[in-house]
Order: structure tokens, then sequence, then C-alpha cells
């Protein structure tokens, strides 16, 4: 079982994340599960959502307390509520910032050992989707730190869920995030 | 078709794929995205021989659900919590007069305090009203009732509730095989119903019964409702056939086999249970669970057959009648009644409340011990309550 949380706030489609990691991962031949954590649904509050991926049937319902991958959708989360809770060690960190580790206080914060991606989503989405929603292209820096999904399935995830148009920026969005997360890679390797 | 999709969005597919002729609904969270997918698909042309009724409320979607059904119309509706509460009127009303309704109760707690999440407090309050009650233990079973649930009203002329856990399974995305319309026609024939409103042949239908005969039409309902276990479980068996799915039925045991602890619990919460069945397993404990899919009809002799040999059963509930304890638990011990078997309630997740594998892990671990009290509520902050009890009986 991997386990993934993905943290946001209320319009940054945390729960659409989750929706289109559980198809990628279906596409795939693996079995997922993904579930929003239902809080209240404003623009900007807190959100939380989660995917389950395996290799059998998913059966377990409660909430993931104990990620092996964390997904922060926006950074001021970090100051505001412990994302980083539960995190197993060796588990993945990807980060939604223009900031570094070290401007955003990452080693008082993450006890275990991990990886860590740290990418301007917000900004890649603007360039390529015109808005600044960063779900999709975080999870083009999730399959290539992780390598648990192929960019090909999210890619045609995110075809099966938005209009053309939309799909294609978000695609485009996912694709530069996954080479300027294998680039980071490369550079730490 | 195998697809991974929001429960909603399968429950909307599988109710389309049984061509309704009426839908009316009121939205209501955590109900919503069914009858939005469903308004979708009348309006896409996806079924054109069904009418999709807006209505001003719950108790106007259930008035108009029974007259839909009345007049001979494959009849569906949806609702939860204070929705289902506020249709309580009319809901008597179409098992009293034997309309074979199908609704989905989209499990969620009742206010006060106003709570939207997940719990079976408003389908539990609707034990004694003549309805069927079937639990989904996922998004493949919630799909698989549905297309049972028409049938099995339509053959008994009764109306039946799907229950399935609101948020947990309709907002989760899963793997479901959802059966075509074509494949639902080979096992659900058309509605022919016993009798209908018809202008050519008139008949009334729901007059007045005075008390020279009230308590003889009641026990008829009675008898229906104890004839229908066997109308479940033989749809089960025949949609089995069809479609090679173990789904509803009266109830299923997971590894019970010589076990001396059982837990019997409904709805979700059983995925989880056989996760932590296992791993007990693992160390060597006695445990298995049954998960009972029909609460109404209640399974009295499944139950006995299921637990016999066991030294005590857990009954795990989202809900509870204020003062007494466990609803579901009062039915199990009647079934029990003279086989030497304990029981112990266990009341969990209410208000959505999440049930954990280690409050899970603990509690069993405690009971298989009967190192706990008859009645417990999971995870409750006791030392929080106590304060209150404490300046609440001060006061008074």
């Amino acid at each position: 079982m991997f386990q993934v949380r993905i943290h946001g706030r209320g319009g940054q489609g945390v729960v659409t994340a989750a929706e289109l990691l559980a198809v990628a991962v279906f596409d795939g031949g693996k079995h997922a599960q993904a579930f929003p954590s239902f809080g209240s649904e404003r623009t900007g509050a807190p959100v939380v959502a989660y995917c389950r991926i395996s290799d059998h049937e998913i059966r377990a319902r409660e909430p993931i307390m104990e990620p092996d991958v964390l997904i922060i959708q926006d950074a001021s989360l970090i100051k505001q509520i412990d994302v980083f809770a539960g995190l197993q060690p060796r588990g993945y960190v990807i980060i939604n910032s223009a900031e570094t580790a070290e401007e955003l206080q990452l080693a008082d914060k993450i006890k275990v050992p991990h990886s860590l991606a740290i990418l301007p989503a917000t900004e890649i989405a603007l360039t390529h989707l015109g808005r600044p929603v960063p779900n999709a292209v975080l999870l083009g820096a999730f399959s290539a730190l992780t390598g648990v999904v192929p960019l090909e399935a999210v890619a045609s995830a995110i075809n099966e869920k938005f209009k053309p148009k939309i799909a294609a920026g978000n695609v485009a969005a996912a694709t530069a995030a996954y080479e300027y997360v294998m680039n980071q890679v490369a550079t730490h390797a | 078709m195998l697809r991974q999709v929001e429960g909603s969005k399968a429950v909307a597919d599988a109710v389309a794929a049984c061509q309704p002729e009426v839908i009316c609904a009121y939205p209501i969270s955590p109900q919503t995205h069914i009858v939005e997918g469903l308004s979708q698909l009348v309006k896409d042309g996806t079924l054109p021989n069904c009418e999709f009724i807006n209505v001003e409320s719950e108790f106007a979607a259930m008035s108009v659900a029974i007259g839909a059904s009345a007049t001979g119309a494959r009849t569906y509706t949806a609702t939860a919590s204070q929705g289902l509460l506020y249709m309580v009127e009319a809901v008597y009303n179409a098992s009293g007069l034997g309309l074979p309704i199908v609704m989905t109760v989209a499990n969620r707690a009742i206010g006060g305090p106003i709570n939207i999440w997940n719990d079976h407090s408003d389908s539990m309050s609707q034990r004694d009203s003549g309805w069927l009650q079937l639990y989904a233990e996922n998004n493949q079973e919630a799909v698989d009732l549905h297309i049972q649930a028409f049938r099995i009203a339509e053959e008994m002329s009764m109306p039946v509730m799907v229950c399935m856990d609101g948020f947990i399974l309709t907002h989760a995305y899963e793997q479901v095989d959802i059966p075509t319309t074509e494949e639902v026609k080979a096992f659900l024939p058309p509605f022919v119903p016993r009798q209908h409103l018809d202008p050519a042949e008139p008949v009334s239908i729901g007059a007045m019964v005075g008390p020279e005969s009230f308590m003889e039409v009641k026990y008829l309902a009675h008898q229906r409702m104890i004839d229908s276990a066997a109308k479940v479980q033989e749809v089960a068996k025949d949609f089995e056939a069809h479609f090679g799915r173990k789904t509803g039925g009266l109830l299923r045991s997971y590894r019970t086999d010589g076990a001396e602890t059982i837990v019997l619990a409904l709805g979700s919460i059983i995925g989880t249970l056989k996760d932590v069945i296992d791993e007990l397993q693992l160390d060597g404990k006695s445990i298995g669970v049954v998960g009972l899919t029909s609460f109404r009809p209640f399974p009295y002799e499944a139950i006995a057959a299921a637990l016999k040999g066991a030294k005590r059963v857990i009954i795990l509930e989202k809900a509870f009648s204020t003062g007494t304890g466990g609803i579901v638990t009062q039915d199990v011990a009647r079934a029990i009644e003279g086989m030497g078997i304990k029981d112990f309630t266990v009341i969990a997740g209410l208000g959505g409340r999440p049930i954990t594998i280690a409050s899970l892990r603990n509690y069993l671990t405690n009971a298989m011990a009967e190192n706990i009290d008859r009645l417990t509520f999971l995870d409750l902050e006791i030392d929080t309550v106590e304060v209150e009890i404490n300046k609440e009986r001060a006061l008074r």
C-alpha cells in the first residue's frame, strides 16, 4: 500500500488532484481509492484529500495518517497546520513554492529522512494554463519524484477529466513540472 | 464496464441503467452528486423515457414519487439526514400503499447540532417505516444493490432504501463495474404494477381504513416484511448468476469459521474491519466479521446461523437510541436468545468521527478478553464529557 495525502486550499483543485491520481493509477492496472477529507468547502479554507494505491483491493477507509507522499499545494499552510504529521521515513514531499527549503525552514519541521521536490507550480500553471491552479502540475512532479505512475498516465487522466483546451494546458504544465523535478533530481544525484 | 469513478456517479449510472420513468429529488449533502448525475443523464437524452421532476422539498419529492409510482411508473428518489426526516410522513405512506419506490439514503448524521458528516442515524430513524433497508459495504455493492432493489421492490410491492455511507462512499473514487442498460434489462424485467391509477379503469388506492380492518392491514405489512427476506436472498442469487458478483443478500461472513469473537456491522466500516480481522488473525486471535446487508427485513435465522458457536458478538453501530444504546443490538440479541452468546455494543463514527484501524484493534483486543463494558462509545473524550456531566448535574 502506497498512501498519498494532498494539502491545499479550497479552489486549488485538491479533491480533483486525488481523483486524477486515482484514475491514472487505475489506467495502469492498479487499485486506487481517492477521497476528500470532508471539511467546510469554502474558497481559501484548508482542504485535505487522500489517495491510496495498491496492487490489491483496498478495503480500509480510515483517513491517511501516515502518508508515503505529501503534496503541499499551498506552502502558506506549512506555518498554519502540521502538514507533515505522520510522514513515513523515506517518504516523499512535494511542495508548491518559489522559495527554497531553507527559506521554508523545512529542516525544523520534517523530522524523518525524505525525498523533497520544491517547484513553483502556480507559476508553471499560469505559464501553460493561464490559471493559478497547481493541482495537475504537481501530479507531474509526483510522477517524476516517485515513479509510481508514468507521466503518460497522468496526462491521460487529465485528458479524460477536462475539455480539450484546458486538458492540453494542464498536460503541458504537468510535463513542464515533470521535467523541472527530473532536472532537480539529476542535480542532486 | 470497469471504471474508476466517484461513488455518486456510479450510483447515478446504475439507477439510469434500471431505466426509471420518474425521478424526483431535492438536493442535500452528501446525496447531491447522485441526483445531479441523474438530472444530467435525463437532460442529455440518455433517459428518453424518464421525467426528472424538480420539487421544492423532500416532502414534495416523496409525495411526487408516491403519485408517480401509483400510476405504474418505475420511480426513484434520493435523500439524506434532515431531508429524510422532512419526508417522513410520506415515507410511511409509500410503504403503507405498497409502492415499489427505490430511494438512496446517503447516510448522514441528524442535527442538532448540525452536522453534515456520516453516520446511520437518518436511516435508522426509519427502522419501523415498513421500507426495506439494504446497506452497501463499498461502491460496487452500492451499484449492485440499486439494481437488485428495483427487482425486490417491484416483485414484493414494497419500497426499498439503499443506504450508502455519505462522503465515505458517495465521494470516494474507486473502481466499480457498472452494468449496461442491456445487461440490467436481462435481469430486471419491465415494471408491471399489481394495481395502478388509470383514468380508463378507475380504482382508489389508499382509502381510509377503520378500526375494523386497520390491524389486519398492518399485520399483512408485517408478514410481507418477513417474507421479503427470502426475496432478498433469491434476488442476490439471481444477480450473482447474471453478473458473477456476490453482493447484496441478507448478510456475509468473513473468516468466522470457528471464531470465538464475531464483529457484526453495517456499511462501509466492514472493509476496515476486514483489514483489522486479518491483522488479529495473524496474531493468532480467534475473530471474524459478519457484514449485515439487510437490516429490514431483519434476518433472525441467518444471524443465528452465522453466529453459532461464537462466544461473543460485538455489534458495531453508527447510530444509537438515546438513553438505551444500540439499535441493531436489540434485534441481534433476540436472534441469539438462548444460544449462550454474549453481546456487546460499540457505538462508533458518529457525525463523521473517523473510525481508525488503531482504535478498532485496541477495542477488539480488549473485547476478546471481555475487558469492556456492554456499551462503549469508541474514542469518546471521557474526561471532557465527565466535566460537563458534573457541571450539568450541579446546576439541576
